[in-house]
């Protein structure tokens, strides 16, 4: 069970009206390396990986909800009030002939999301090997976002999620430690 | 990490890529990519050096041990 908090995990401001940047912010929202497919990977990986890290894969997806709701914020704001013109000028007609301004779960360069961009080996070693490869391959999109972006307030919250990425890195990392350690063992090098 | 292995901890890196004279781009000089301290740290340490919770939550972690902030490298060139 989820309870919900009305608010986002970190405010998202947007200085500029640009629908080319949504374009762009679109690849986390429903790319190979976005927020659904973090969240969907590591919710679903957690039946079936050891007690010790049930609960890491457990937050960790339920954050990356959070973060997917921060980026639809952003390319809600980037595109609020652009006329079709200014969509198709920034190379969103494609998408306007199909969902006028509304959300879609696919890349930026329009591809739909696909359960395919996920997997679940069962083999736990596996499995968060892939969750740390898709955290850094989150971050770098992150940074490819960010040399993009001449937006500095929506810089600041996509430095805010590259960070969150480093973490959630960092605690699959440890993770796998806590995996390898021979159980009770005395530790002797 | 210890002391020596701080002083050449580095959170970016760069390599000069090659460039032919029949490359058509202005050569882009140095490539580089980013080597953030989850790499390094290991197994997190107890009792690591805490920012005050309201600079935690900007700044999306709690440890200035992992906090890396992140800049366009390539901005310079113009």
């Amino acid at each position: 069970m989820w309870i919900y908090e009305k608010k986002l995990q970190y405010p998202v401001k947007v200085s500029t009206c640009n629908p080319t940047l949504a374009k762009y912010l679109i690849e986390q929202y429903g790319g190979a390396d976005g927020e659904l497919a973090a969240a969907l990977r590591y919710l679903n990986q957690r039946y079936t990986i050891p007690d010790k890290v049930v609960g890491l894969l457990t937050d960790i997806g339920t954050e990356e909800f959070a973060h997917l709701e921060m980026i639809a914020t952003m390319i809600y704001k980037l595109t609020k009030d652009a006329t079709p013109q200014q969509l198709r000028d920034a190379g969103l007609g494609d998408h306007y002939a199909n969902h006028d301004g509304a959300l879609f779960y696919h890349n930026a360069a329009g591809v739909p999301f696909t359960a395919t961009y996920i997997q679940a080996k069962g083999d736990p070693i596996a499995d968060l090997y892939e969750d740390i490869a898709a955290e850094e391959k989150a971050r770098a999109t992150y940074q490819w976002l960010i040399d993009m972006s001449d937006d500095p307030d929506l810089n600041d919250g996509l430095r805010f999620l590259r960070e969150r990425e480093i973490i959630h890195s960092q605690r699959f990392r440890e993770a796998v430690e806590i995996l390898k350690e021979e159980r009770d063992k005395k530790k002797i090098f | 990490m210890d002391e020596r292995e701080k002083s050449y901890f580095t959170r970016m890196k760069s390599y000069s890529p090659y460039h032919s004279p029949f490359d058509p781009c202005r050569p882009i000089g140095k490539k580089f990519y980013s080597t953030p301290p989850n790499l390094y740290i290991g197994f997190q340490p107890p009792g690591m050096e805490q920012f005050d919770p309201h600079t935690a939550l900007r700044k999306g972690t709690l440890w200035p041990a992992f906090w890396d902030y992140y800049e366009n490298p390539y901005e310079a060139k113009g």
